[in-house]
């Protein structure tokens, strides 16, 4: 057990008023001792964790600690990279996913993704964010997903400034619109969980603070995961916060605590600068 | 909504759909087999590939394909004399030398000459390329193996720059460099160190180029003339193996008489030859692509 | 010592370049030249003849136009899912590398050996005879190798991160295909299929070995009638001892490279378009 504050991030975190209700929310996801390979590399070693509902949990730690792997497991998204093999276990509300008769279709459309660099498709603003309600067959009348998009719009904070060009191509927005448009269009499909793999990275800093402030408000409705090499962006944003290195989960505890009092000497280590 | 099931199915078209290339290959195979098995049961192996007369729509019949080899080879080697070292110059010359300007004028040059159609390489030779030739050579025929000879080797001189280049270009630039270094000039370092280490990529490209030429066939058709004759003399007329299928394909033999399985059976042989050249051409260039990738 | 080798080869090397350039030179002058004066509407309208002065090229062009036609309806269906089977599904496979090799090797197999695939198998075997149909389905198999490499480029060029993208938000592999990753590689695909079917309709002996007929006197009305093409016409011109054929054939060639030239101008224009949208 290390003692003292950590001085730098202290004045950071967010107090939050919530602390010990964070702790009695349900549990949404639940992985246990998850280990992952690409081909015969071990890149996830024994990963157990909880992650609780409408709460935002950040994943901190140096490139290439698996952190983003670790992400890309939780929707499955790791399937698509040919051989790679997963053990262990991870439950979503109490149901696994890595088992054989999983419909990865479904399990998708409750645990979105929202990538590093924004993706938005070469198509309209509006058809990027009515994609996911068409090929998931979502809506029933044109009325119906227009109405959706523009909730999703708006869940974005990005409504009002493209709401009169909606049918033009979503590739003129900037950097920053782009990515809260394609927050728009994972919230679109109403998912239950967002996982975000370093969202505002690719961001000048006015972005990134929208993003944050986004995320901030999201989570009253939506479990959040996100990945960040940033730490004063994860003491500010988020309401737990674990720490990977090298494929293994170092520490996991309320981001207050990771970052004024961390219980690991490597997190200490790592959260002060000192190495990483 | 696609279901599970519906994915399946469209994977299995696509797959279908893939695999028609097999089929291709296969049906190919199985058409000239069966007609070439057919053949050989009433002309024994040995006379169609040693014999020296070729006269199956004659009375007097002969079977032996050697004169129709003899006039593949003849031209495809005229066609070689001029293609490859004019190919292999002009890649020399665009990968080593040329600034950009001139790639970008010559490159779309070469590929119009790879673009034009055989039938109008065939109209050039006939009308053109053979009156210039008899003025030079009174004794020329009208038909005969130099012209189209000339004219197919133009025609081929594309392929072996554009694959020589590519097999220089992918010679790694610190081979180049070292060389340079040395001070040897763009002369030697081309000629001793890009050339051979380029060699297997460089010589697929070649025996690719004789493939294409043994195949060729409305060149032929038109400016080579309709003699089968075992020779190596470029002056005269001569048949080969792709201007007799056409020959035989013009007329109106009726199907499973044995002049309608000759044009299969040395059809079968002209596959089987471009067949072993393009194995060949591509081991030479994953070995090469081995070496360098 | 050295230099001036250096100097020589540059100018042996040039001078190569140069000759080929006025071979082709040459090549198109002669055309011109021989051709030019029967070029006219007529030539275009009329039709087959033995007067060398009243014959034109009506009935193979409109040959040509139907099989061309049908040959890019075969193939393009056929040779984009065979494609998107080996770039989207296939991976390493070992069948698919099989395939790989099939796909290489045919498209080096001389074209003439298509033409007696289709005369055994379109022809006789499948008892559609001397139609535009075997006609365009010999064609079809001879153009698909090259319609299969260049949709897979074009598949190739679409980003990674726009199928991860479909994926995320709940999408199956051929929802993701056809809605996302098909449409971006449309310009990359059709760029492809125009330039295949542009060697096509120079083809000629694969289309005289399944029995196209040198003499016709009619255009194609259905799929399963006779027919000629252009390149025939040009090359039963040519064979004819008669100095006024040899014009007409010329004339004839006009015709076909004026063709090529259109379909590779509107191949160049596709390709063009699409990439000042995509880039936008």
């Amino acid at each position: 057990m290390t003692s003292g504050t950590v001085p730098s991030l202290s004045g950071v975190v967010r107090s939050s008023g919530h602390n010990q209700a964070a702790l009695d929310a349900p549990v949404k996801i639940a992985v246990d001792r998850l280990n992952f390979y690409y081909g015969e590399k071990r890149a996830l070693d024994g990963i157990s964790i909880k992650i609780r509902s409408n709460l935002v949990t950040a994943f901190i730690g140096p490139s290439g600690c698996g952190k983003s792997t670790f992400l890309r497991t939780l929707n499955r998204m790791n399937d698509i990279i040919p051989a790679t093999r997963v053990e262990g276990g991870v439950l979503i509300d109490g149901q696994p996913i890595y088992e054989s008769g999983v419909d990865v279709v479904q399990l998708r459309r409750k645990v979105g993704m929202v990538f590093q660099k924004s993706n938005p498709f070469p198509k309209s603003i509006f058809e990027n964010v009515a994609y996911g309600l068409r090929i998931n067959g979502l809506t029933k009348s044109k009325a119906e997903m227009a109405e959706r998009v523009e909730e999703s719009l708006r869940q974005a904070a990005i409504w009002d400034e493209v709401k009169d060009r909606l049918h033009e191509s979503a590739l003129a927005l900037s950097g920053g619109q782009q990515q809260r448009l394609c927050i728009a269009r994972a919230l679109a499909i109403r998912p239950e969980i967002l996982l975000m793999d370093e969202p505002a990275s690719a961001l000048d800093p006015i972005a990134t603070q929208r993003i944050e402030e986004l995320i901030y408000d999201l989570k009253k409705n939506y479990t959040i995961v996100i990945v960040t090499h940033n730490m004063q962006q994860a003491a500010r944003v988020s309401d737990f916060t674990a720490f990977f290195w090298l494929g293994r989960l170092i520490e996991f505890d309320r981001t207050d605590k990771i970052f004024t009092a961390p219980a690991e000497r490597l997190t200490e280590d790592y959260v002060t600068g000192r190495c990483g | 909504m696609p279901t599970r099931t519906l994915e399946w199915i469209i994977e299995r078209l696509l797959f279908l759909c893939a695999a028609l290339s097999v089929l291709t290959t296969a049906g190919i195979i199985a058409v000239l087999a069966f007609e070439t098995y057919e053949f050989l049961r009433e002309v024994p192996i040995l006379d169609f590939l040693t014999g020296t007369e070729w006269t199956p729509l004659f009375a007097n019949r002969q079977f032996g394909v050697l004169p129709l080899v003899a006039g593949t080879l003849l031209v495809s080697a005229i066609a070689m004399v001029v293609a490859l070292p004019m190919g292999l110059l002009a890649a020399t010359y665009l990968s080593e030398y040329a600034p950009d300007t001139l790639r970008r004028i010559v490159k779309p040059v070469l590929e119009i000459l790879a673009g034009v159609p055989t039938v109008v390489y065939g109209y050039f030779a006939l009308t053109f390329v053979t009156p210039l030739l008899q003025r030079v050579f009174p004794t020329l025929s009208g038909f005969n193996a130099l012209s189209p000879g000339l004219v197919m080797g133009l025609m081929i001189l594309p392929l072996v720059s554009s694959l020589s280049e590519d097999a220089m270009r992918a010679v790694p630039s610190g081979l180049r460099e070292g060389s340079y270094a040395l001070g040897a000039t763009r002369m030697q370092t081309a000629i001793k160190v890009v050339v051979p280490a380029a060699f297997s990529g460089v010589t697929a490209a070649f025996i690719l180029a004789v493939s294409r030429a043994i195949g060729e066939t409305m060149i032929v058709a038109i400016a080579a003339g309709q003699q089968p004759r075992l020779t190596a003399n470029p002056f005269v007329p001569i048949e080969t193996m792709t201007a007799y299928i056409v020959q035989v394909s013009l007329g109106d033999t009726p199907q499973g008489t044995i002049e309608y399985r000759t044009i299969f059976a040395v059809g079968m042989l002209l596959f089987l030859m471009t067949f072993v050249l393009n194995l060949i051409s591509t081991w030479l260039r994953e070995r090469f692509r081995e070496e360098y990738a | 010592m050295r230099k001036p080798a250096d100097l020589i080869f540059q100018a042996i090397s040039l001078l190569t370049l140069v000759v080929a350039l006025a071979a082709l030179g040459a090549l198109v002058w002669t055309v011109v030249a021989d051709g030019a004066p029967r070029l006219s509407w007529q030539f275009i309208t009329n039709i087959a003849s033995r007067n060398a002065e009243k014959a034109g090229v009506y009935h193979a062009l409109m040959g040509s136009i139907w099989v061309i036609t049908l040959t890019g309806l075969l193939a393009l269906p056929v040779g984009v899912a065979a494609a998107i089977y080996l770039e989207e599904y296939g991976s390493r496979s070992a069948v698919a590398r099989f395939i790989e090799l099939n796909i290489a090797n045919l498209a080096a197999v001389p074209s003439i050996i298509y033409g007696l695939l289709g005369l055994g198998l379109f022809v006789r075997l499948m008892g559609m005879g001397q139609s535009v149909m075997a006609g365009a389905a010999t064609l079809a198999l001879l153009a698909l190798p090259v319609v299969i490499l260049s949709t897979r480029e074009a598949l190739r060029t679409v980003p990674n991160s726009i199928r991860e993208g479909s994926y995320a938000l709940g999408a199956t592999k051929w929802q993701t295909i056809w809605n996302q990753v098909l449409p971006m590689s449309l310009p990359g695909v059709l760029t492809g299929l125009i330039l295949a079917l542009s060697r096509a309709i120079g083809e000629t002996a694969p289309l005289i070995t399944i029995g196209a007929l040198t003499y016709i006197p009619f255009a194609p009305d259905t799929v399963w009638s006779k027919f000629t093409v252009l390149p025939i016409q040009i090359f039963n011109w040519v064979s004819r001892p008669q100095a006024d054929f040899k014009v007409n054939a010329a004339a004839g060639i006009l015709v076909l490279l004026v063709l090529l030239l259109s379909m590779n101008a509107v191949a160049v224009i596709v390709r063009d378009r699409y990439q000042r949208q995509g880039r936008a």
